[in-house]
C-alpha cells in the first residue's frame, strides 16, 4: 500500500529547490555574461590585434639585384628569371626514390644531385633545396603534369645571376651564392637583416660582395591574408621593392678580354691603371675560373678540379700574390736618389758586372764584363744591377722605407675589394718586429734590384707606376667607377678626388720618366724589341723576379717544379709617354716563372697599349722568341739559369739575389 | 463530417496547449541563432546547412510529439530506455567504432548510433520513475540507489573516452536527485566528498589529454601551439569580434580557418567574433529565458497545459 502523499507539500519543497537551482544557474550565467564582457570589452584591443596577427603575413618581396656593367655599358652579371624543381626534405620521405622518379620526368645529372647533396649538408636550414635549374619549357609543362606524383617537390620562378662573359674578369666580379650562417652574422653588422628576409643569395667575393649593400637593394613587402595552414587567400597592400643599383666598372671589359687571352695557358697578373683617374682598366688574374659554376653551389667535382689545381685558379694574384718585384723597383729607387740628394744625374757608377760588399760578390747577369759606366739614365735603359747595389747601400734601408711609402708599397692600396694584402716594405724597425733580428747590411744591396725581404702586390706596383705617372697624384684605384640608380640611371662616381699628392722634383721626375721611354725607345732599351715601331711613345721597365720555393702543400711533380723554378716575368709601363702628354694608361703585370721579363711580360703590355691607344687587336698571343728581334745584346744571348748565377749567399736569408734586367 | 472537423480540431487545441509558447519562442530563437551562425561557420560545405535546417525540422515534429505525449508513456518507457542505454553503452565498450580515438560510436547496420545521447535523457527518466515509485517513502539509502542509477552510465561514457558528455550526464542526473529532495547534509557530504575524491579522479581515472584539456582551459599560453591552440585561437576569436562583432560571415578567425571545429564543438567562439557581446548577450538571454521558462507558474501548480505536471492530477 502507498502512503499518502502530500501534493502541495511536494510541489513546495520542489519550488524550493528549483529557486535554489536556479539561484546556481543564474550564478553560472553571470558569470558567463563576466567573462564574455571581460574578452570582448575589456580585452577586445588585444585580441583584435592577434586577429589581424593571426590573418595577415608580411610576405618580403625581394630585390632585383643591380646588374654589373662595364666602363663602356657591355653588361658583365645579369639576372634571368627561370623555373627550378626545388625539393622541401622535411616533405619528403625517401630522398633518392623521389630523385630516381623525378629523373624520369626531366632529365637530372649525376652533377646535379652531387650539388643537390652538397648544398643540403651544407646549408641545413633551408627549407628548400634546388635538384634542377632551368627548366625548358617542355620540362615545365611534362613536370606539371605529373605534379601530383612528387609531393614535396616544387616548381618555382626565380631570378638567377648570370654572368655571360664565363671566366673574363672572375676575380673582380666574384660571385654569389647561398646566404650561410656566416653570411647571417655579416648582414646583422652592415644591414638590417629584414631587407634580407626574402634573400637566398649574397655576394661572396669580389665586387659582388663588396658592393653587397648597393647591389641588393630593398626588399618590399606585400601583406597578404592567409588563412591557418598558410595558404594565401588575397593580397591587402603592396609595398614595392626597389632594384638594387648597377654597377658601371671602372674596367674595359675588351681589353680585359685582350689581356686574358694574352697570358694564354700561362699564371700571372696584370693591372692596368688609369693614371689620372685611379679607374682600374683591366683587372686580370690567371688563371680564371668560371662564377656561374658558384651560384647555385659549385658541386664537388668542379670543387676539387678549382681547389686542388698546381695552378690555383683560385688565388687572386693581383690582390693577394706577393713577389718581389725584381727592376721594376728600379725607377723608383732612382727616384728616391734624386730626391734625397744620393745621386745627380751625370753621377756615374762604374759597372764590372759585380760587386763585393762584406766578402760577398753581387754579381749581375748582363752581359760579361758589365755595363761599364753607368749613369742614371743608363742604369734604368740597360737596367744595371750594379748601380743599384751601390744606391741602395749608400741610401740605406729606412731611407727607401720612407721614400717608398707614400707610393703605396707595403700597404694595402684600399682598392674596392675585399682581401687585399699588404705585402712587405721593409725596414730595420719591422725587421726586429717580425724577426727580433738586426738588418744586415747584405740584405739592403738585394733591396737595391727589389729582391730579398720586398714582397709587393701587383695591384700595388700599378698604383705606384700610374701614381709616378700622375706626377705624384695619388688616386685611390677602384674598380667601380660609378654606381648607377637602377631606376633614374643616375650615376654617382666612387671616387672624385684625389687621395694624396708626393711632393717631387718636377725635373727629376722626367729624368726618371725619360729614362724609361729609353727602356723602350733606345736600342740598348731592355724592351726595345716589344716595342719597335709603336706610333706611340711608352715609358716602361722590364723586371725578373727570383722563384724562392715551391708551396708546402703544392703536389709535387717534377717536371711542373722544373718549370715553377724559373724567374717570374715582369713588367711596368705607362703611355703615352711624350714630354706633355698625359698618361692615359699605366699597368703593372707578371707572367709567373715566364723567365726574362722582357721575353714574356714586356710583349703583353705592347699588346694592352696597341689596343687601349690605337684600338688595334693582337692576331695571336703575343710573345717574343729569344733571338727572333734580337736588336739588344742581352735578348740576344741566352740568359743562364738562375741558380747557376748564384755567386754568394747573403748572410741572412741565405738566398741568392741577383737579377738581370 | 462536422463531427469528424471538431475532432480534429480538438486534437490540435491538445497539441498547441501542450506546447508553451515562451519555451516555443526561446528555443526557436536558438535555433535561429544556430542556424545563421552554421550557415557561415560552414560556408565552405554548403550542404552542412542544409542538413541541418533538414534536422531541426524532424526534430521538431519529434518534439512536438513527445511534448504531446503524457506522462504516463514517458514512465513506462522510463526503466526500458534506461536499460537499453546501459546495454548499448556496454556494447559500445566491447564492439564500438573508433572515430579520432574514443570508441563511442555502435554500428547497428543502416546507421551509427551515439548511446551516450540515449542516456542523456535514459537518466533522467529512470530517477524520475525511480523517485516517483519510492515518492512519500525516501530514506537515504534511495539517494543512495539513486547515485548508482546515474554513476554507472557516467562512468561507462567517461571510460570512452568521452568526459564532456559523461558530465553532461551527471549534471543532469544529479539535479533529478537534488530537486527529489537530497538532503542537505548528502549536498555538504557529496560536495566535500567529490573535492577530496579530485586529485584520485586527477591521477587514475582522467587519461594524459583530458588533464591537458584541463590544463590547457586554465591557461592557453602554456602551449600557444601545441595544446592550447585551439582554446587560444577560439578565445582570440571571441575576444576580437567586441561588442558589435565583426559581421556576418566577416568573422576572420572562422573564414581563414583559425577556429578548429568550427561547425561542431567551438561554434560558439564563431557566434562571438561575428555578433560581438550584443549576440553572446541575446544568446544567453534566450538560454536563460529557456531555463526560466520551464518554471511551473505558482498560481496554477497543476495547470494542465504543462505536461510535466499533468501527471500530478489525482
Amino acid at each position: 500500500m502507498k502512503p499518502l502523499r502530500k501534493p502541495e507539500v511536494e510541489v513546495l519543497h520542489f519550488r524550493e529547490r528549483l529557486v535554489t537551482a536556479s539561484i546556481v544557474v543564474g550564478v553560472g550565467f553571470v558569470v558567463l555574461l563576466l567573462r564574455l564582457g571581460w574578452l570582448q570589452v575589456v580585452k577586445h584591443s588585444e585580441f583584435q590585434a592577434r586577429a589581424e596577427q593571426n590573418r595577415i603575413a608580411l610576405v618580403p618581396v625581394t630585390a632585383n639585384r643591380g646588374l654589373i656593367k662595364d666602363r663602356n655599358g657591355v653588361i658583365i652579371a645579369k639576372n634571368y628569371s627561370a623555373y627550378t624543381l626545388e625539393i622541401e626534405p622535411a616533405k619528403v620521405q625517401d630522398l633518392e626514390a623521389t630523385i630516381d622518379a623525378l629523373s624520369t620526368v626531366v632529365e637530372i645529372a649525376p652533377r646535379e644531385r652531387r650539388r643537390f647533396h652538397k648544398t643540403l649538408d651544407d646549408y641545413k636550414h633551408l627549407d628548400s633545396v634546388p635538384i634542377r635549374t632551368r627548366l625548358t619549357d617542355e620540362e615545365v609543362a611534362r613536370f606539371a603534369a605529373q605534379r601530383f606524383r612528387f609531393p614535396g617537390v616544387e616548381l618555382r620562378a626565380r631570378l638567377f645571376r648570370q654572368y655571360p662573359l664565363g671566366e673574363t674578369a672572375s676575380h673582380l666580379l666574384g660571385y654569389i651564392g647561398r646566404v650561410s650562417q656566416k653570411d647571417e652574422e655579416r648582414i646583422d653588422r652592415f644591414a638590417d637583416p629584414a631587407n634580407y628576409s626574402g634573400t637566398d643569395y649574397i655576394g661572396k667575393i669580389g665586387v659582388e660582395s663588396s658592393y653587397e649593400e648597393q647591389l641588393h637593394g630593398t626588399t618590399g613587402f606585400e601583406q597578404v591574408e592567409i588563412t591557418a595552414g598558410g595558404r594565401p587567400v588575397r593580397t591587402l597592400t603592396r609595398t614595392p621593392s626597389v632594384p638594387g643599383d648597377n654597377l658601371v666598372l671602372s674596367v674595359d671589359i675588351k681589353l680585359q678580354q685582350i689581356v686574358e687571352k694574352a697570358f694564354g695557358d700561362r699564371r700571372g697578373a696584370l693591372i692596368a691603371i688609369e693614371p689620372s683617374t685611379g679607374d682600374v682598366l683591366a683587372f686580370v688574374s690567371k688563371p680564371t675560373f668560371d662564377p656561374n659554376l658558384f651560384v647555385e653551389g659549385i658541386d664537388p667535382v668542379n670543387w676539387d678540379a678549382l681547389n686542388g689545381s698546381i695552378d690555383k685558379p683560385l688565388l687572386n694574384r693581383a690582390l693577394r700574390g706577393t713577389y718581389p718585384i725584381g727592376s721594376t723597383y728600379k725607377p723608383f729607387l732612382a727616384l728616391a736618389a734624386l730626391e734625397l740628394g744620393k745621386r745627380r744625374p751625370d753621377s756615374v757608377t762604374y759597372d764590372p758586372g759585380f760587386w763585393s760588399y762584406g766578402g760577398h760578390l753581387f754579381r749581375e747577369g748582363g752581359p760579361k764584363g758589365g755595363h761599364g759606366a753607368v749613369d742614371l739614365m743608363k742604369s734604368i735603359v740597360v737596367s744595371s744591377d750594379v748601380y743599384y747595389y751601390v744606391l741602395a747601400n749608400d741610401l740605406g734601408v729606412d731611407a727607401i722605407h720612407d721614400f717608398m711609402r707614400p707610393f703605396g708599397f707595403g700597404e694595402i692600396t684600399g682598392i674596392d675589394v675585399e682581401g687585399e694584402l699588404a705585402g712587405v716594405l721593409p725596414s730595420t724597425e719591422w725587421n726586429e718586429r717580425r724577426f727580433h733580428q738586426k738588418w744586415y747590411g747584405g740584405e739592403t744591396i738585394s733591396i737595391g734590384i727589389g729582391q730579398g725581404k720586398n714582397a709587393f702586390t701587383l695591384l700595388q706596383l700599378a698604383h705606384a707606376t700610374a701614381t709616378l705617372a700622375n706626377d705624384g697624384i695619388v688616386m685611390k684605384p677602384h674598380l667601380v667607377k660609378a654606381i648607377e640608380d637602377a631606376r633614374t640611371g643616375q650615376q654617382t662616381l666612387t671616387v672624385t678626388a684625389e687621395s694624396g699628392r708626393i711632393p717631387l722634383h718636377p725635373e727629376n721626375l722626367a729624368l726618371v720618366r725619360a729614362a724609361m721611354v729609353g727602356v723602350t725607345t733606345d736600342p740598348s732599351g731592355t724592351a726595345y724589341a716589344a716595342f719597335v715601331g709603336a706610333p706611340y711613345r711608352a715609358a716602361g721597365k722590364t723586371g725578373t723576379a727570383q722563384v724562392v720555393g715551391i708551396g708546402q702543400n703544392e703536389k709535387y711533380d717534377a717536371r711542373l717544379v722544373e718549370e715553377r723554378h724559373r724567374d717570374h716575368s715582369l713588367f711596368i709601363a705607362y703611355a703615352p709617354a711624350e714630354p706633355g702628354a698625359k698618361p692615359r694608361i699605366a699597368i703593372a703585370l707578371l707572367v709567373e716563372n715566364g723567365g726574362w721579363g722582357a721575353l714574356a711580360a714586356a710583349p703583353i703590355a705592347r699588346a694592352v697599349m696597341d689596343y687601349y691607344l690605337l684600338g688595334k687587336e693582337p692576331a695571336a698571343p703575343p710573345v717574343l722568341v729569344p733571338g727572333a728581334a734580337g736588336t739588344t745584346a742581352e735578348a740576344a744571348s741566352p740568359r743562364p739559369a738562375p741558380r747557376a748565377t748564384m755567386a754568394a749567399a747573403p748572410p741572412a736569408t741565405g738566398a741568392a739575389r741577383t737579377a738581370v734586367n | 463530417m462536422n463531427a469528424a472537423v471538431a475532432g480534429v480540431r480538438e486534437r490540435l487545441q491538445d497539441f498547441t496547449r501542450a506546447l508553451d509558447p515562451t519555451l516555443l519562442a526561446t528555443l526557436g530563437a536558438l535555433a535561429v541563432i544556430g542556424l545563421i551562425t552554421l550557415y557561415s561557420a560552414a560556408s565552405d560545405h554548403p550542404g552542412n546547412f542544409g542538413s541541418q535546417l533538414r534536422n531541426f525540422a524532424l526534430a521538431g515534429i519529434v518534439m512536438v510529439l513527445f511534448a504531446s505525449l503524457p506522462p504516463m508513456v514517458l514512465r513506462r518507457v522510463a526503466v526500458p530506455v534506461y536499460c537499453l542505454g546501459l546495454i548499448a553503452l556496454l556494447a559500445v565498450l566491447v564492439a564500438g567504432v573508433s572515430v579520432k580515438g574514443a570508441q563511442r560510436w555502435l554500428d547497428v547496420g543502416f546507421t551509427r548510433v551515439q548511446p551516450a545521447e540515449i542516456m542523456k535523457l535514459g537518466v533522467p527518466l529512470m530517477l524520475a520513475w525511480y523517485f516517483d515509485r519510492r515518492a512519500g517513502t525516501l530514506r537515504g539509502v534511495d539517494f543512495f540507489v539513486a547515485f548508482v542509477l546515474v554513476l554507472v552510465p557516467v562512468a561507462l561514457i567517461a571510460r570512452q573516452p568521452d568526459l564532456g558528455t559523461a558530465l553532461l550526464v551527471l549534471a543532469a542526473g544529479s539535479f533529478v536527485i537534488f530537486f527529489a529532495g537530497l538532503p542537505w547534509r548528502w549536498i555538504v557530504g557529496v560536495a566535500v566528498g567529490g573535492l577530496a575524491a579530485l586529485p584520485l579522479v586527477w591521477t587514475l581515472l582522467l587519461h594524459d589529454y583530458q588533464r591537458n584539456r584541463i590544463l590547457t582551459l586554465l591557461d592557453p599560453m602554456s602551449d600557444p601551439l601545441g595544446k592550447g591552440f585551439h582554446t587560444l585561437q577560439s578565445m582570440i576569436a571571441i575576444g576580437s569580434g567586441g561588442i558589435f562583432g565583426k559581421g556576418w560571415m566577416q568573422g576572420t578567425q572562422t573564414h581563414l580557418e583559425f577556429i578548429p571545429e568550427r561547425t561542431t564543438d567551438f561554434i560558439f567562439a564563431v557566434y562571438s567574433e561575428e555578433f560581438g557581446l550584443i549576440g553572446t548577450s541575446c544568446c544567453s538571454s534566450c538560454s536563460w529565458c529557456w531555463w526560466r521558462a520551464r518554471w511551473p507558474s505558482p498560481a496554477a501548480p497543476r495547470r494542465p497545459s504543462r505536461a510535466c505536471w499533468r501527471h500530478r492530477s489525482p
